[in-house]
């Protein structure tokens, strides 16, 4: 079959590997009918994440057609129609039962590292590195999907793909980082990053109940679509802190969401010595945003990170938390437990989730996919892929 | 060395795994073998890298079910090995801490570069690698792995 796969730094190949075959009892096979490209991937691609293998397959956004199921696999059949969780979590152990599926004890085949580099390893993840299991991903025309038993979920034949993609990751992404934000009555949610995720927490907020939701980016078609979604936009050009704090009276946002995580740009000082630092691979991270978050945010507010960060972060002012008792929440997202809630609310027509989608390709365009989508070429906010 | 995991299975359920040591082989990586040969003694064999064995004997020290097993190489052999694995209840309904101590010290001879072998440059990861299998065995009945899934050679 075909498939994308990383060779390094802004190097990624559509190649011919073998199909996928069953390894585990509770594997299944399935038959991509479309994926898509992540923010996240594009920390891969550039670079940042340790522990990739040059042929890895990427690709952890899929859906499509069950082809095969392992012996042990009783609740999908062949011709389920299926979208798959990012996260490959077993259902019993600890974490699991507490619907902290990122969070699985058993599967990742490459734990030690993880636990070597973390204290503790959590649930192997499709697509993204050898310190998550190094599993093949879905960026292709097949995918083994351990555990199926537990992951995926079958959605009707009457929805288009377009609808129901991405709720194997940006959407519960962005979900979960608004209900991290535990909203209440009245509440101004401020989010920095119009991504694709960015784009998920600002309709997620309004869904939980803010009152107002303040959107922070710099690209014109990002904020266009994010107050399309009814939020209020700032540049990130801006002196964003004091902006956020004239339009909330002097208080602050009551949840600051970083939906940017270690690859912010920015224009301010400290900006600037993150990326120096980064050249020199001092660091791997460049925070500006959480800082930004951290200063903004009312007191004994929350600040919920669903960007990803991969290592060490210099120069966060955490005494701006401890002085104004702020909660920080943060981590993968536990997609199998918004599956079904977000599902319903696309059946109900609450809301439609491919309004994200700017770019469709063959799985043949997506290394020139994964182009745009870094420099943001094209209007691109989102792609999805039809291997 | 010691390694610590949580199973959410009683301590007699994983007590008995274990003690039917013929399992050993399932988790601990490199080990192609262990055969009873006696009631408190058995045959250990790993593969070397030529494809032919190393092996030794071991016997059962202490023994008590869903409590403690120890058991160490029988003295003549080329390789000084003893080992530990205890049970103990995990408190608000985990299930069971595991607890496993290995120490080896190697005489000389072949059994060095078996032991090599069977641990790899780093023993620690060894042990760790095998209760995080023992755990996954236990917990969903399978161990994850990626070996034989699909990638593209290295150019």
């Amino acid at each position: 079959m075909k498939a994308l796969c990383w060779f390094g730094k802004h190097d990624v190949r559509v190649e011919t590997v073998p199909d996928p075959i069953i390894l585990n009892p509770r594997d299944a096979i399935v038959r991509i009918t479309t994926s898509a490209i992540c923010g996240s991937d594009l920390h891969l691609y550039d670079g940042y994440i340790p522990r990739m293998e040059k042929g890895d397959v990427l690709g952890h956004e899929f859906m499509g057609e069950v082809v095969e199921i392992g012996a042990e696999v009783r609740n999908l059949k062949k011709g389920d129609r299926v979208v798959v969780p990012f996260t490959i979590s077993c259902g019993q152990c600890f974490y699991c039962r507490k619907t902290l599926w990122s969070l699985c004890d058993n599967t990742n085949p490459g734990a030690y590292e993880s636990e070597v580099m973390n204290g503790h390893s959590g649930a192997g993840l499709y697509g993204y590195s050898h310190l998550y299991g190094g599993y093949a991903g879905g960026q292709a025309q097949y995918v083994r999907v351990p555990f199926a038993d537990v992951g995926p979920i079958k959605v009707p034949p009457g929805i288009p793909d377009e609808k129901v993609i991405f709720l194997s990751d940006i959407f519960p992404t962005g979900f979960m980082a608004a209900e991290n934000c535990n909203i209440q009555h009245g509440d101004t949610v401020a989010i920095w990053g119009c991504g694709p995720v960015g784009q998920f927490c600002i309709r997620s907020a309004f869904a939980l109940g803010a009152e107002r939701v303040i959107a922070i980016d710099e690209v014109p078609e990002r904020m266009e679509m994010a107050r399309e979604g009814g939020a209020t936009t700032i540049s990130s050009h801006e002196e964003v802190f004091d902006e956020l704090k004239q339009m909330t009276g002097g208080m602050g946002p009551d949840a600051c969401i970083d939906a940017v995580g270690m690859e912010a740009h920015g224009f301010n000082l400290a900006a600037k010595i993150d990326q120096a630092k980064q050249a020199l691979k001092m660091t791997l991270d460049r925070p500006n945003v959480l800082r930004q978050c951290l200063h903004a945010c009312r007191k004994g507010g929350t600040v919920s990170v669903p960007g990803v960060y991969a290592g060490f972060l210099d120069n966060i002012p955490f005494g701006m938390a401890v002085a104004k008792g702020l909660t920080i929440k943060t981590g993968q997202t536990h997609v199998q437990r918004y599956l079904k809630p977000l599902l319903e609310m696309v059946e109900r027509e609450q809301i439609d989730p491919s309004f994200v989608i700017t770019h469709r390709l063959s799985l043949e365009q997506a290394p020139d996919g994964y182009k745009t989508f870094l420099n943001k070429q094209d209007g691109c906010i989102k792609i999805i892929l039809k291997p | 060395m010691v390694y610590s995991v949580t199973i959410l299975r009683p301590a007699l359920e994983l007590y008995q795994y274990w003690r039917s040591l013929e399992n050993l082989p399932r988790f601990i990586g490199e080990l192609q073998s262990v055969v009873q040969t006696g009631k408190d003694v058995s045959h250990w064999k790993i593969k070397s890298a030529q494809g032919s064995f190393y092996e030794w004997d071991a016997r059962i020290l202490e023994d008590k079910a869903g409590e403690v097993l120890s058991w160490e190489s029988m003295p003549g052999s080329d390789i000084d090995m003893a080992g530990s694995v205890r049970f103990a209840m995990a408190p608000g309904g985990r299930g069971t801490y595991v607890k496993v101590a290995l120490k080896y010290a190697v005489t000389g001879g072949k059994l060095g570069a078996a032991i090599a072998k069977w641990t790899g440059d780093d023993p620690k990861r060894h042990l760790a690698d095998s209760l995080i299998r023992f755990k996954a065995l236990m917990e969903t009945g399978e161990i994850p792995t990626v070996e034989g899934q699909t990638r593209a050679n290295e150019d």
